[in-house]
């Protein structure tokens, strides 16, 4: 099946009882239960709760894994998957991960004594490197964020493999419309569904997929015992957003290609970075894995006042946090999604007081590049 | 409460004047993820719905008021909300835990907390002289009490357990899903912390799953204020706004339930076939040893009025068998002790009349 398809009825896309064409939002809490000896397929909404369970099973289809699991938000989500580990284990993860995991990592689970190591996974040697006796999984994000560096997923998945630990992926940017790392070797993939997988910034919700059923056993154990589950309202709207991620995500890499391009030969402009620009360290390989390059195109501006001025002037994108709706939003990741981690070592991560994120979204690309240029210009 | 107003005043207008620019008497559900910036390094104060939303907001304020909390905190579960507390503690911290508390809870305590370290000693914290034996240990930093408890019902002396925990530096945290602000303030007694599943009474009509911490100061807010953004088991908009629906009606709700509960508890310790009913005399929650424990699927199967489901606190009435239901990740050895057996059901009274309630029952016993 196509994965324009796919995203259309991906899942229970039918309410089984009565044909409706959505699944109902079972905005319940407990289920009668007909017979203490037969207990029925629903027991409490904590443990399994129908809306949801639609929507997990869409995701674990689009991500072709065994398990999907939906969570309150791509933190929590992520903070779950961190509870499968135990104290003195040990995780690789890619030096620019998003400042949210980055703080959970450093601030919380640090004292849990989940240990870490940040190295820049483009270069395999280093991951290979940082590997211990204790270590139990890679932690990858790509394209990351913000500069949207490009790891590659079968040389992770191998060596992983090799060390018999875990090989997971945040997949948030590109979603499993563009990238399916499971097919690459992955055993867990997770999703700040929030983002594109919503795609509507009318939501916040996270979402992990497993490749096989152990992982997603132990995981849905972690989801019913910590209970940070996703409310019935937002899984519905998930699955709705969901329909036209196809349509979306083409649209918005497209423009996002033209925004790039246009990016590069402004005067103002230092460095674009976008994984579709013939100049992107990472666009071979992405290419080889990935089915796009996505929307997000961050760029580096010439220094500190035009910077503050084009985030000041800028009138079509909103000025936020988050990414991936149909609206663009330009967001300062030194004052905002990576305002968590210590300025000298976000410096030493290319994350500069010049450099700002832009999510392209539904708009016009001349609309976008019009209002660009007027606030690069004023 | 801090201020004067009565709680039912307070609760009939929860989020009433939650939005000035149009009035509307009821909070808009502000399904949003992010906000747009008025300009760069000035905030409208939300950023992003997984630190601070509106909607979620006025349900927080709400429960901080009508508890005279410094601030709460919702979250996507109760268990959400209580892992919250857990992470106040670090590893080689004790905690005492009443022993006969919600099986979710000990699991949470047994099979989360344990593993990282935390380690729970499980006692009867109705008995205050047990407890202050117990917390003569000095790496125990935390008491946390459920009272009355669930399933058996037993009630703690809070002032009491507030007392010992002052004076020994041990923080005190209490369940209060099963008699909600409105019927019992832990944080009056000296608790520091209280915490609840919203799912039950506060929400009130088994629609929503949510979960709340209140805080009493503004050191333990930053703390858990902290673990809910950066962690993120958040509750959503849709939710919250149910949640503050279901809070108008609590006070109402709570008196109904509790006047039929009574009526319902006199009933059964008059009936032949019961040995034994827990009910505390008050709350709306009852639970009862039926003398022939075969009689207990008949009962499950044949009930009309009530429902056969886990949960409780909700407008309709629900049955329940603690054993295989709500506690059934228990230790079995625990559980024998505890007196939690196979003769053993629990009630949730809802708003359904007492007397069919009552008729529901009688056929079936």
């Amino acid at each position: 099946m196509k994965s324009e398809t796919q995203v259309v009825h991906a899942g229970r896309d039918r309410d089984p009882y009565t044909g409706a064409s959505s699944i109902p939002i079972y905005q319940t809490s407990t289920f009668a239960q007909p017979d203490p000896a037969h207990p029925g397929p629903y027991d409490y909404s904590r443990s399994g709760n129908p809306t949801r369970e639609a929507l997990e099973q869409a995701l674990a289809e689009l991500e072709g894994g065994a398990v999907g699991l939906a969570f309150a938000s791509g933190m929590a989500a992520i903070s779950s998957v961190f509870m499968l580990f135990k104290p003195g284990d040990h995780i690789v993860v890619t030096h620019d991960v998003y400042g949210g995991t980055y703080r959970a990592l450093t601030t919380l689970f640090a004292r849990w004594r989940l240990d870490h190591t940040f190295v820049d996974m483009t270069q395999p040697t280093l991951v290979r490197a940082a590997i211990r006796p204790e270590t139990v999984a890679l932690f990858v994000e790509t394209p990351a964020n913000p500069l949207l560096q490009i790891t590659d997923l079968r040389v992770m998945a191998a060596i992983a493999a090799e060390h018999q630990i875990l090989a997971m992926v945040d997949n948030t940017f590109l979603t499993p419309y563009l990238q399916k790392p499971i097919a690459f070797g992955f055993d867990i993939v997770m999703h700040s569904v929030t983002k594109f997988l919503g795609g509507h910034s009318d939501l916040v919700a996270g979402a992990v997929v497993t490749r096989d059923d152990d992982w997603g056993c132990r995981l849905k154990a972690v989801q019913n015992t910590f209970g940070a589950i996703l409310g019935p309202q937002d899984a519905w709207l998930t699955l709705r957003g969901i329909k036209t991620l196809a349509a979306r995500m083409e649209a918005q890499q497209r423009t996002a290609a033209r925004v790039a391009e246009w990016l590069v030969d402004h005067p103002r402009v230092k460095q674009v970075y976008f994984p579709g620009l013939p100049s992107h360290p990472g666009r071979e390989i992405n290419e080889s894995q990935a089915a796009g390059p996505g929307a997000i195109v961050s760029f580096e501006l010439v220094d500190r006042p035009t910077t503050l001025n084009l985030l000041k002037r800028v009138e079509l994108s909103l000025v936020a946090v988050s990414l991936g709706g149909c609206e663009s939003i330009l967001s300062y990741p030194v004052m905002m999604s990576h305002a968590g981690i210590p300025r000298p070592e976000r410096l030493a991560r290319g994350i500069t007081d010049e450099l700002v994120r832009l999510s392209v979204g539904l708009e016009a690309a001349e609309d976008l590049i019009a209002d660009l240029e007027k606030a690069l210009n004023d | 409460m801090a201020n004067e107003i009565k709680m039912e005043t307070r609760l009939a207008q929860a989020g009433s004047r939650g939005d000035p620019r149009t009035g509307a008497l009821t909070m808009p559900i502000y399904q949003t993820a992010s906000f747009a910036h008025p300009e760069l390094g000035r905030s409208t104060g939300f950023d992003y719905s997984r630190t601070a939303n509106p909607t979620r907001l006025a349900l927080e304020t709400t429960l901080a008021e009508i508890e005279g909390g410094d601030r709460a905190f919702a979250f996507g579960s109760g268990l959400a909300a209580i892992d919250a507390v857990l992470r106040l503690f670090a590893p080689g911290d004790k905690i005492v835990v009443t022993e006969d508390l919600y099986g979710g809870t000990f699991r949470l305590f047994a099979q989360v907390a344990r593993p990282i370290g935390i380690e729970p000693v499980f006692v009867d914290t109705s008995d205050t002289d047990l407890v202050a034996r117990t917390l003569s240990d000095s790496s125990v930093k935390g008491l946390f009490v459920e009272s009355p408890t669930n399933p058996l019902l037993k009630v703690a002396d809070l002032g009491a357990l507030a007392e010992l925990c002052r004076a020994r530096g041990v923080r005190f945290i209490v369940d209060n899903t099963f008699l909600t602000p409105y019927l019992q303030q832990p944080l009056a007694w000296g608790a520091d912390l209280t915490v609840y599943s919203a799912t039950k009474y506060l929400a009130g009509h088994n629609d929503v799953v949510a979960g709340a911490v209140v805080t009493s100061t503004s050191e333990l807010s930053g703390l858990i204020g902290f673990y809910q953004n950066a962690v993120g088991a958040i509750l959503g908009p849709m939710d919250a706004w149910l949640t503050l629906r279901g809070l108008k009606t609590l006070p109402l709700r709570l008196r109904y339930q509790q006047e039929s509960a009574r009526q319902i508890a006199e009933w059964l310790r008059e009936h032949p076939r019961i040995d034994r009913v827990y009910y505390p005399g008050f709350g709306g929650m009852i639970s009862f040893d039926v003398h022939d424990p075969e009689r207990v699927e008949a009962i499950l199967k044949g009930v009309n009025v009530f429902l056969f489901a886990e949960s409780l606190g909700g407008v309709e009435s629900l049955i329940t068998y603690p054993l295989v239901q709500t506690h059934a990740d228990m230790d079995p050895e625990l559980l024998v002790r505890l007196g939690i057996g196979n003769r053993l059901l629990r009630l949730s009274i809802g708003i359904e009349h007492p007397d069919d309630l009552i008729s529901d029952l009688e056929a079936l016993l």
